[in-house]
């Protein structure tokens, strides 16, 4: 984590610091979110036109907006496929680690009321972060295989088909609501919404204030490591 | 931890699949009091509650009232008339109350169905010699479907004017539709128009898209659903 040298600016690698700022998403880990957050963000709106009746109502074109939910569908797995190409994925990949990994803290923090009183130790990315990313990891695989089912049907026992319709539903539900309070929070942190959509690096006080164990992390102190990142 | 909740994810919606149709039964037998009393229709999107999608090919909700709404009844037939509602009301009336299957695999227990047997109406109007199909269409106009004359004489298909003891609602293809009982639910016309009596089949919207013109449930397009009640 030291020796991340520092090139042109906006194409920093992830975690990489200069002066009084740190890269927090590089540009292979932005072009994935908006790559895979334009596609499901497609699914979501083409699958409440065919999930919720008043939408149904309203659209119709049913042909029209299943072929575009399909498409949609199959195209899911293509951005992680593309960043998987290259070495322009190292962040990526270190911050894929950091969000499976729960710290005592994490634990922590996901059980206590309030969590503004920075008494936790907080990595790159809080519990919560956490929590989301790992729930859309996990549905995403899950709602393309039910999805396919129905889709090319004719394999599968009818109970079958009927079970991952029920799955399928399972998962919109889910996924809308993890979207739209995913959306919510980043609306209410303006600083993590500028490293996302622009790449915009934060502030090192900014890391300090919100992402302690991060900002440890990237910035080398004389403190013994405590290694409460890594749990 | 990230990993194990994936996989936990993924193992979840594998078993999904293969209980989930089960798991639907249960849920939307406890979800029916509420769901049945709900004027809001919002309890539908729990997903396991038995509920009707709305399916529409063409961009708007067909909207006509019974007082404007026609039905002509031609082709090869002694008698072509232009039904008007009332005219539907002075012939005998039947009611069912059977499953509705759609062949993409959502079903509705025990829907209560009213109208006309088609069979009465084809006798009203006379069939000649040397027909052997009828062709359907809606007021949507772009919808089509077939039955053969055989299926259309059967004593469960209905041109339907009240559903669970109501009117047809526009969103379910009032004020008439068709509803044919042993078939999924393609085979019913929604926002029923025109009935020609032919010498030949004429395959329907769905039908040059894929599905079966011999729609039985449980004997077409791949499936196997239990058959209709009755039928």
């Amino acid at each position: 984590m030291t020796a991340l040298r520092s090139r042109s600016r906006g194409r920093q690698e992830a975690d990489a610091v200069s002066g009084e700022v740190v890269t927090r998403f590089d540009r292979a880990e932005r072009w994935l979110h908006w790559a895979n957050a334009t596609l499901v963000l497609t699914l979501i709106a083409t699958g409440s036109i065919m999930y919720v009746d008043p939408l149904t109502a309203l659209v119709g074109r049913r042909v029209l907006v299943n072929t575009i939910h399909l498409y949609a569908g199959i195209a899911l797995p293509v951005p992680f496929m593309v960043v998987l190409v290259g070495r322009w994925n190292r962040g990526l990949r270190r911050d894929a680690r950091r969000l499976g990994r729960f710290s005592p803290d994490d634990w922590r923090w996901l059980r206590k009321r309030s969590r503004a009183t920075g008494s936790l130790r907080v990595g790159k990315f809080n519990a919560g972060q956490k929590v989301n990313a790992i729930l859309v990891a996990g549905s995403l695989p899950v709602m393309l295989a039910t999805g396919s089912l129905m889709k090319w049907h004719d394999p599968f026992s009818d109970s079958w088909r009927t079970g991952a319709t029920f799955v399928h539903d399972l998962g919109y539900v889910g996924l809308f609501l993890l979207v739209v309070g995913h959306i919510r929070k980043a609306l209410q942190d303006p600083v993590s919404m500028g490293a996302m959509r622009r790449g915009t690096p934060v502030s090192l006080r900014w890391a300090e204030a919100h992402h302690r164990g991060w900002h440890d992390e990237v910035v080398p102190t004389d403190d013994p490591p405590d290694g409460s990142d890594v749990g | 931890m990230g990993r194990r909740a994936i996989l936990g994810m993924l193992g979840l919606g594998a078993a999904g699949i293969v209980v989930g149709s089960k798991v639907q039964r249960v849920i939307a037998a406890v979800l029916e009091p509420i769901t049945s009393r709900d004027p809001t229709g919002l309890t539908n999107l729990i997903p396991g509650a038995d509920r009707f999608r709305i399916y529409t090919v063409t961009g708007s909700l067909p909207n006509r009232s019974r007082a404007a709404w026609r039905l002509s009844v031609g082709g090869l037939v002694d008698r072509p008339q232009t039904f008007r509602f009332a005219d539907l009301l002075d012939l005998p009336s039947t009611s069912l109350t059977v499953d509705f299957q759609c062949v993409t695999g959502w079903r509705v227990h025990d829907v209560e169905w009213k109208g006309v047997k088609l069979a009465d109406l084809l006798d009203h109007v006379g069939v000649r010699d040397g027909a052997t199909h009828l062709r359907f269409t809606s007021f949507d106009g772009v919808y089509t479907e077939t039955l053969s004359l055989a299926q259309a004489r059967r004593d469960d298909v209905l041109v339907a004017y009240e559903m669970l003891g109501k009117p047809v609602t526009h969103q379910h293809g009032g004020p008439v539709r068709m509803y044919v009982a042993p078939m999924y639910g393609y085979k019913s016309t929604k926002w029923l128009s025109g009935i020609e009596v032919m010498d030949h089949l004429d395959p329907g919207y769905w039908e040059h898209r894929g599905y079966d013109v011999d729609g039985w449930v449980g004997r077409s397009n791949g499936r196997d659903d239990p058959p209709i009640a009755g039928a």
